[in-house]
């Protein structure tokens, strides 16, 4: 044995750990690149065929008849009202079950019964919810409705709003509970004073990113809410919405509609970019 | 273990009133027991330290006084703990009662995601209903029974977490006594803190001891020495010894006591 030092250039080991190091870090830079070349792609894409029809018309003017030109204001306002109602009803269940699951009772049945059944939610195909909903209320009332559209798309958003309010509650260490216990707080003020202040940024967040999951859903619309050439803010008719409207026009042979399709999906995507910037951006300042 | 009772009962007789009576104290973590047969009179208006190596059930014997392990359903104590002439083990008893009349101080700073100000009127309105200026008052008082005020007076609507770790502690003690209890319990309150912000805090613990019955978990034995009047010794979940602070370290009664004390072991 040397005193000299073992972590020489020319010592094996050593040299061997620095091509590992090597070989994994071109691996992961090249994966990397390879998720990042589709999405780009996909962006490009979209802003290519999008913008064609991308301007203030697609703002004032209806779906049109096929074979002529229009806009998607009839599908935009639908689905502000179907994404928006959803969300309305979605985000106080969402959030009273995430704090039951993290600060009421997180061991007993009915917990763990309801973690596992909001899991399989979480993942449940869309298309099988917009059924679930077809044959429950649409099949019941006898016509498509706004106001079915929005329960389905509430149901896929319950969940993720109830995944992340829990995740988020249970980042809040728990000394932070016992110093309000401790003051002789009950439980209701530990949870609405302290801990849920503490994560209000991280639960905003999923709030967001649901609406953001819910925006693009077409699946359980095309059973639901269906489609509506015309202007109409009754929830209780058929109502158009955006992902039905891209559906069924970019399906179509006729060119305008394909470009409004294509208009439309790039809206979609800017949307649900903007939500994630913002949610994102809520969520650094958050946890700086 | 009768020599406990009968060390117990000599300690109390000789000085002040008891404040906080334990008798026959057993602690179990589901089928672990971490606290056995203690029993241990706190005085009044005096600092009572707990000392003794890591997992000896000093800090369990601590959360006992306000029943903080009940949050926790697999923790449970028989015996009694007299406080007030009521058994607080009692299983009707208002624990959120209970803590307004224990407050307690934990070993990491724990403001809460607030301004200062909202973090002492937290526990206040729980309790009373003041007004804007009587708040305001309240707020004050803690903050300058707690020697915070100087530092803290020109941000009051900071968030508490903008304090340094010392001041964050103080602000808690502050937090603690602004509901007026009548026993605070800190469990090794100092330390997560550098020397000078101990030394802050120690000296408060040394003021607040005119109008608070102090009960202090430590692991450093030097500041049981500068800062309790009574000292128990735990090992093992057993209370060894409990004496007067000023006797414990220059003749202690028995040998493990002395073992630890003089850092054989621990």
């Amino acid at each position: 044995m040397s005193d000299t030092s073992l972590a020489t250039p020319d010592n094996p080991i050593y040299r061997r750990r620095v091509w590992v190091n090597r070989f994994n870090l071109v691996m992961s830079v090249g994966t990397m690149l390879f998720g990042m070349t589709f999405l780009l792609w996909i962006l490009f894409a979209l802003f290519s065929k999008g913008l064609a029809a991308f301007g203030p018309a697609m703002f004032t003017q209806m779906t049109p008849p096929p074979g002529s030109d229009g806009g998607l204001a009839n599908a935009i306002f639908g689905s502000l009202m179907i994404v928006g109602a959803a969300i309305f009803v979605a985000t106080p269940i969402g959030i009273l079950a995430g704090i039951y699951l993290a600060e009421v009772d997180r061991t007993s049945w009915v917990a763990k019964t309801t973690r596992f059944v909001n899991d399989i939610l979480l993942s449940a195909p869309s298309i099988v919810i917009g059924l679930f909903v077809y044959t429950l209320i649409v099949a019941n009332v006898k016509h498509y409705s706004g106001w079915a559209g929005a329960v389905a798309l509430a149901i896929i958003a319950v969940p993720v709003v109830v995944r992340t309010t829990e995740t988020m509650l249970l980042l809040v260490p728990n000394s932070m509970r016992e110093a309000a216990v401790a003051l002789g707080a009950p439980q209701w003020r530990v949870v609405t004073m302290v801990t849920l202040k503490a994560v209000k940024g991280g639960i905003v967040t999923g709030v967001l990113l649901a609406l953001a999951r819910i925006s693009g859903e077409t699946a359980p619309l095309l059973f639901t809410s269906l489609n509506n050439q015309f202007w109409s803010t009754d929830m209780n008719a058929p109502m158009a919405n955006l992902p039905v409207v891209i559906f069924q026009f970019a399906m179509s042979p006729y060119e305008e509609w394909q470009r409004l399709a294509w208009a439309g999906a790039l809206l979609i995507t800017l949307a649900v970019l903007l939500l994630n910037i913002v949610a994102r951006t809520l969520f650094r300042q958050k946890h700086q | 273990m009768a020599f406990q009772v009968s060390l117990g009962e000599t300690n109390v007789a000789d000085l002040t009133a008891t404040k906080i009576g334990i008798r026959n104290l057993n602690f179990f973590y589901g089928g672990f027991q971490g606290l056995r047969d203690i029993t241990l009179n706190i005085p009044e208006k005096q600092v009572t330290a707990f000392i003794g190596p890591s997992g000896c059930g000093k800090s369990t014997l601590l959360r006992t006084l306000n029943r903080m392990y009940s949050l926790y359903p697999g923790q449970r104590a028989e015996g009694e703990i007299v406080i007030n002439g009521t058994n607080v083990l009692n299983p009707k008893q208002d624990l959120n009662a209970l803590r307004g009349q224990v407050g307690m101080v934990f070993q990491k700073p724990t403001p809460f995601p607030m301004s200062i100000y909202d973090n002492i009127a937290f526990g206040v309105k729980l309790y009373e209903n003041l007004s804007k200026s009587e708040m305001t008052d309240r707020v004050e008082w803690a903050l300058r029974k707690a020697a915070l005020w100087n530092e803290a007076k020109d941000k009051l609507n900071q968030s508490g977490l903008s304090l340094s770790g010392g001041q964050q502690q103080r602000l808690c003690i502050a937090r603690g006594i602004a509901v007026k209890p009548e026993v605070l319990l800190l469990d090794e309150p100092t330390s997560a803190l550098d020397p000078i912000s101990t030394a802050r805090i120690e000296e408060l613990v040394s003021e607040l001891r005119s109008d608070y019955t102090i009960v202090m978990v430590t692991h450093n034995m030097q500041q049981a020495a500068r800062v309790s009047q009574h000292t128990a010794y735990m090992y093992l979940g057993e209370l060894i010894e409990f004496t007067p602070t000023a006797q414990i370290f220059v003749k202690p009664r028995d040998k493990r006591t002395e073992d630890y004390i003089t850092g054989r072991f621990g």
